[in-house]
């Protein structure tokens, strides 16, 4: 006997009330530390322990005079964020393109080495390069940090940079250099705007790695200005002050606001595009009739 | 004679590939491999007397690692390592599953869903988290109110919310390998299958499962070592109070400086990294490894 369609129909609606359900919670687990994180950027309190009445006030301090520090600390969490994201963009496309186009010794090893950092502990590599820059006597700073983020970025863009590179571009690079341009023109031309998809996901992945990097930051600080990150992990024992969490608000509404408009403008050109596809393919058919 | 102009053109085409190849082949040795190499050597040396390294061979760190008091916490990082991973691979293979079935336009947009969360400081949402399990905080207020318990439970500083805040602070990095594993998987072998007969459950293990492994095994890389590695967490809803690996290497480098101790601990999770790496590569290719 088979079941009635009316009771497999029954079961197939029950089946996928489940499988929503159990997605609401698990986007539920994500989302909730974010609102609360949110929340607590009212509190009115001086640190975030417990709830103590709403105000806005974190919001107008963070705008005042006197708030100092947690600027500086955003300022120097951006300052490194650019920097290792230029360094690491440039090489992990250089290095991208080069290990899928060339063979030479050693690059098995290369790719070996490229695999580390994303495997690795954090730690294992920060402490790696605090014993080798404390013995060779490199100060520590901005420059060990960047360094050190640079380090886990760049393989995460020669990874993003090489799914870009297809068959294709070896023909359009061909084509190129038969028309004439010379290797530079035809790796600024061709090669660059072929993969410039792959470059941007690799800047964007880039800049949120080091943006929110703490382990690299905490080891190879020495005794400079605290990241943003590590500033908020140094005060987390002693309550972490609702104007962080007012910052960290504003920070993520930017992010959302900017994303949409990205994803808008993009979704509107290839609109566009489809409706020149459109008006020239009837354009065709109408000369075609006459 | 063509030796000259050969030569020429064989520099010629190297030119590119070291201008391409180079720095990052530089970089990589320079930041990855020699570090790595200095950090096994320090491991096998003497501890200074007042911090620092002395540069006579010595085994010292390798056997502080089997005293009681590390061994206790080498085996309970790897308990909570393991129940993490666990955690997030039966949490998110549903989960994973559930995006990878849907329209790629809906699939896209409900991945989008789960990226937005990761752009909050992970710190501020671990806050986040010790916030609503504070003493007096809405968990312990909802469950008194609801007379489930008459006192406030202490839940922060415990490894309990340690667990928690590695669960949630992990579980993306699960589903995201698992779903791109998943959305692979074609839909006719599946059919295929099920018209042979096999029953759904059949299919899952015999089908679905060996066919997503690589996503499952990226996705247990992903979240094992790291976890293994964490201090930040620890830190963060431990209160200083829940120490594992990552928090005792990180000590050592600090406060107490013993780097001999700290570059040991460090060579046992390469050497675990390196273990967990093998183990895949007999069962898949390297390059299917999802670690995106």
């Amino acid at each position: 006997m088979t079941a009635s369609p009316n009771r497999r129909l029954r079961r197939q609606s029950c089946r996928k009330f489940l499988g929503d359900f159990y997605a609401v919670i698990i986007y539920a687990i994500f989302y909730i530390p974010v609102l609360v994180m949110m929340v607590f950027s009212f509190n009115n309190a001086k640190r975030n322990y417990a709830w103590e009445g709403f105000t806005t006030q974190w919001y107008g301090k963070l705008f005042s005079f006197g708030n100092h520090d947690l600027w500086e600390s955003l300022a120097y969490s951006l300052a490194i964020a650019i920097l290792a994201t230029a360094i690491s963009v440039v090489i992990g496309v250089l290095g991208g393109i080069g290990l899928k186009k060339f063979e030479f010794r050693g690059k098995k090893f290369i790719n070996l080495m490229l695999y580390v950092p994303i495997v690795v502990p954090e730690i294992v590599l920060a402490v790696a390069m605090l014993i080798i820059f404390i013995t060779v006597g490199v100060k520590l700073g901005i420059g060990t940090i960047v360094a050190g983020h640079c380090t886990f970025c760049i393989p995460y863009a020669v990874v993003t940079i090489k799914g870009r590179i297809s068959g294709d571009n070896e023909t359009l690079e061909e084509a190129s250099m038969d028309l004439g341009a010379n290797r530079f023109q035809t790796f600024w031309r061709v090669t660059i705007p072929s993969i410039m998809p792959g470059i941007t996901s690799a800047a964007f992945l880039s800049f949120t790695l080091s943006f929110d990097d703490v382990v690299m930051s905490n080891m190879l600080a020495g005794a400079s200005q605290s990241t943003l990150p590590v500033l908020i992990l140094s005060v987390n024992r002693t309550g972490v002050t609702p104007d962080i969490n007012a910052l960290t608000t504003i920070m993520v509404l930017v992010m959302v606001a900017g994303m949409l408009t990205v994803n808008g403008i993009q979704r509107s050109l290839r609109r566009r595009e489809l409706r020149a596809a459109e008006e020239a393919e009837t354009a065709r058919l109408n000369a075609a009739r006459f | 004679m063509s030796g000259p102009s050969a030569l020429r053109k064989k520099r010629h085409s190297r030119l590119p590939a070291l201008a391409q190849a180079g720095p990052v082949s530089v970089w990589m040795i320079l930041f990855v491999t020699l570090p790595l190499l200095f950090i096994i050597y320090i491991s096998f040396m003497t501890r200074g007397t007042f911090g620092g390294v002395v540069y006579e061979f010595s085994s010292a760190s390798y056997e502080t690692l089997l005293d009681a008091t590390y061994f206790k916490v080498i085996l309970k990082s790897f308990q909570v390592a393991v129940l993490t991973t666990v955690t997030c691979l039966l949490v998110g293979y549903p989960f994973a599953y559930y995006i990878a079935r849907k329209p790629a336009d809906v699939a896209a947009r409900l991945i989008m869903l789960l990226m937005i969360p990761m752009w909050t400081s992970s710190l501020m949402r671990l806050n986040a988290w010790m916030l609503l399990f504070q003493t007096n905080g809405p968990v312990n207020n909802a469950l008194m109110a609801l007379g489930l318990v008459h006192s406030p439970v202490k839940f922060i500083y415990t490894d309990g919310l340690v667990l928690l805040g590695l669960i949630t602070n992990f579980l993306p990095f699960a589903v995201l390998p698992m779903y791109s594993s998943i959305e692979k998987l074609q839909g006719n072998l599946l059919e295929a299958s099920a018209d042979l007969g096999a029953r759904p459950a059949v299919t899952f293990f015999k089908v679905t499962l060996p066919l997503t492994f690589p996503g499952i095994f990226s996705a247990i890389i992903l979240t094992f070592i790291p976890a293994l590695g964490t201090y930040t967490i620890t830190d963060m809803l431990g209160g200083g109070k829940v120490l594992y690996i990552g928090n005792i290497i990180k000590n050592q480098f600090g406060t107490i400086r013993n780097w001999p101790l700290g570059a040991a601990l460090s060579v046992l999770l390469l050497l675990i990294t390196a273990l967990l790496i093998f183990i895949y590569s007999r069962f898949a290719k390297i390059e299917d490894m999802e670690v995106l």
